[in-house]
């Protein structure tokens, strides 16, 4: 398959070297500890819940059920007993809704999944959203109001620092191919596409082993990022530019990422619903390593098990350095999304100070999605957010391209991020006056 | 625990390359320019560095203080602004010019507007055009080079800048006189009279080549710039040969070198976008080779740019490129 790229992306530093070599380990469960599991782990309503304090519950067990379409399923990770059902940590936001769980029993035996009407009804009790960090219902993309005509798979993992996608598609090549030609049977589409960075050879090896026995397609992808960006994947790999505002199902294609790809597998073929993840945790810790976590987990057991902190810990972020979000708390539980724990020292930490814009066009040179942020940022500060509309920050996919490559540190991706909402906004308002 | 985690947006890492950076990799750039001024004008040109540079920072940290900003003179644009308006005055200029000049650059043309960032103009380019109408006669006294080159290679040096030779000898025989041209040897090493640090074309381009290599500018404006200036005058030159110079000797003099890759690539006073810089660099090659033919001062560099200067918002606000998918059914 060729490679047809996209514009701008930036070269960091992929420092994966320490966990991508390392087989998954799955982290054990102790008798008398506790999860957490927010009820909001995905993008869409938060799910309702269904337990009740001092309830006993068993792995696989739905504790929250979807609030409408664009929202999923939650599960206990853990066989034992409600201890309550209110706030946990959650990254954004401070806390939660969720249910914490002291497990009773170090089982991993679950309870498997009921057979549901159709594919993706199984996909939404199954709680299977997003892997790759945005945590979008899967069902939901599987339940495309538009023609479609390729799934890719993808296998960029272009965060640096991160391993876990890596991972699974070593140690679950075929699995991986099981679960998307499942999709696309199931949604009768013409091309699977496979699509992995160059920078991990060996998996690209082993999906080759299998080429021949399933019909699909591997891109290998150049080493850039946001080569996972989904608007970019699907243009370096299809050629195919999905239009502003529109979601890839507008040019035919459906995304998923690698561990989607198992988990839903894993659901049809063992009725497994997603109560576990795998979770690169690497960074200042004395031995990194990509586990597989319950939901729920709180990441100070994942530090724990690396063998803790070198030296003191500074920032902690969850996902990867460049869209992943800084915890304030230890307790911060694991999600659906939590691709990695990446932990810096002080000194590990880029200089932050601050010039001023001196207009160098780096961030427009690098942003892939064709925007200037520098001049965004005079608007952001002066908080202009007419001009930042007409300026297409709605377009803006916050994958921090700008702010890496800003030699004045300013806070591009931070404060585009911010000011989308205000934005959303003044773009309903303009539509309303425009069709009343 | 909690209170000392720090918290801030995404993303956690940063390119290693800073603004104050950027600006001693534009300064590692000139040395070839400024080490080639200090072996042709020796005293003359190591006191105009030194007044220009503590002239411009101070400014620059006395306004800071006044005006009770946040200072930034750190991002050491002020040193390079103090080493540029230097290689842009004749070697010998006295210090009070340079006082002005430097009170010019950095205060009227840059902190009034709030800094760096914020100036419309070339800070370095309005104090030396400033002065150059202010002050015409200290401003185009050109001394030759001296000294140590002198003797060892060629004896006949012109007190006028070849520019300007040329000019003078059109507007009073009406053609260009071969003879008072100097070689093209001399202007390429910079043996010839005008600006301190301007005039040493091969090191200049040695610099830009150099900063082009290190990324910090890129090919649009330079190739742009001076590809206009040798097409049109390699027009005018075919068309015109009794009163015109040839397009090598045209890019070799003056300071079309030095405003190519080093003043009308500040980040700050061009546009963002490759194509818009295109455009700039075109605009900044006619206007130059307009003023140089028909206008009525020998050099139009300074000028031409300060004029692209002023149409860099608009540049910037037509060329903004395409968001992705922008247009697309």
């Amino acid at each position: 398959m060729p490679y047809f790229g996209f514009k701008g992306g930036i070269h960091p530093k992929y420092n994966k070297s320490a966990t991508q070599s390392k087989t998954t380990v799955t982290l054990p469960v102790e008798i008398g500890e506790v999860v957490h599991i927010p009820l909001s782990q995905h993008i869409g309503a938060p799910a309702k819940v269904l337990v009740k304090k001092n309830q006993q519950v068993r792995v696989g067990e739905p504790i929250g059920e979807a609030a409408g379409f664009i929202s999923t399923t939650i599960h206990s990770s853990v066989t034992g007993k409600v201890v309550a059902v209110g706030t946990v940590e959650h990254p954004v936001g401070g806390r939660v809704p969720g249910v914490s769980i002291q497990v009773e029993d170090a089982t991993n035996d679950y309870i498997r999944l009921e057979k549901a009407g159709s594919f993706q009804k199984g996909v939404m009790a199954a709680g299977i959203a997003g892997m790759g960090g945005a945590t979008f219902p899967s069902h939901v993309k599987l339940s495309p109001p538009k023609d479609i005509d390729a799934l890719l798979i993808n296998g960029a993992e272009c965060e640096p620092y991160l391993t876990c996608d890596h991972r699974v598609m070593v140690e679950r090549t075929e699995d991986i191919i099981k679960g998307s030609v499942i999709i696309k049977e199931k949604l009768d589409l013409e091309k699977l596409i496979i699509c992995v960075e160059k920078n991990k050879p060996d998996a690209i090896e082993a999906f080759k082993k299998f080429e021949s026995t399933y019909g699909f397609e591997l891109v290998e992808l150049e080493v850039k990022y946001p080569q996972g960006g989904e608007k970019q994947l699907i243009k370096a790999a299809l050629d195919r530019v999905v239009p502003e505002g529109k979601l890839p199902m507008e040019v035919g294609v459906i995304v998923h990422n690698v561990g989607t790809a198992v988990a839903i597998y894993d659901s049809v073929e063992h009725g497994k619903p997603m109560y576990e993840r795998i979770v690169t945790v690497t960074g200042a810790v004395k031995e990194p390593k990509n586990i597989m976590v319950r939901i729920g987990t709180p990441i100070s057991k994942l530090i724990e098990y690396c063998g803790g902190f070198v030296g003191t810990p500074r920032k902690i972020v969850m996902g990867g350095p460049m869209m992943g979000l800084a915890v304030t708390s230890l307790d911060t539980p694991v999600m659906k999304g939590t691709s990695g724990i990446l932990i810096y020292k002080e000194e590990d930490l880029p200089n932050l100070n601050q010039y001023k814009c001196m207009r160098c066009g780096r961030c427009v040179e690098t942003c892939p999605m064709g925007l200037v942020p520098s001049a965004m940022d005079r608007f952001v500060v002066k908080e202009l957010y007419e001009e930042l509309a007409d300026w297409h920050v709605m377009n803006c996919i916050e994958c921090g391209c700008c702010s890496y490559t800003c030699p004045s540190r300013r806070t591009l991706a931070g404060g585009f991020k911010t000011s989308k909402r205000l934005v959303a906004g003044i773009l309903r308002a303009r539509e309303e006056k425009k069709n009343g | 625990m909690a209170d000392k985690l720090l918290v801030t947006f995404s993303p956690h890492d940063r390119d290693p390359l800073t603004t104050n950076k950027v600006m001693l990799i534009v300064i590692m750039a000139l040395m070839p320019s400024i080490l080639a001024s200090v072996y042709f004008y020796g005293s003359y040109a190591v006191n105009g560095y030194i007044f220009t540079v503590a002239f411009c920072v101070g400014f620059e940290r006395l306004f800071d203080y006044i005006s009770g900003r946040k200072t930034y003179i750190k991002d050491n644009s002020a040193l390079l602004t103090g080493l540029l308006l230097a290689m842009n005055m004749p070697a010998g200029a006295p210090w009070w010019i340079m006082l002005i000049c430097s009170f010019v650059a950095i205060i009227v043309s840059k902190a009034v507007f709030g800094g760096l960032g914020q100036n419309p103009f070339n800070p370095a380019l309005v104090g030396r055009i400033f002065l150059l109408i202010a002050w015409p006669a200290q401003m185009t006294s050109w001394i030759e080079p001296t000294t140590v080159a002198k003797g060892l290679t060629f004896d006949a040096i012109s007190t006028a800048t070849p520019l300007g030779t040329m000019k003078a000898d059109i507007l009073s025989t009406g053609k260009v006189i071969a003879e008072n041209i100097a070689p093209i040897s001399d202007q390429l090493i910079g043996n010839v009279s005008g600006c301190m640090g301007g005039d040493s074309a091969i090191f200049v381009l040695l610099g830009g080549l150099f900063l082009m290599q290190q990324r910090v500018i890129s090919w649009h404006i330079p190739v742009s710039f001076l590809g206009t200036v040798f097409a049109l005058t390699g027009i005018y030159w075919l068309a015109f040969p009794e009163v015109s110079m040839n397009p090598v000797l045209h890019l070799l003099s003056g300071g079309v070198m030095l405003g190519a890759f080093f003043m009308a690539t500040d980040y700050v006073t061009s546009p963002m976008i490759k194509k818009g810089q295109l455009i700039f660099g075109f605009g900044c090659g006619l206007l130059t080779v307009v003023i140089r033919l028909f206008g009525s001062y020998p050099e139009g560099v300074g000028f031409a740019i300060l004029i692209m200067n002023a149409f860099v918002p608009i540049i910037d606000n037509y060329m903004r490129p395409k968001s992705f998918g922008e247009g697309v059914e």
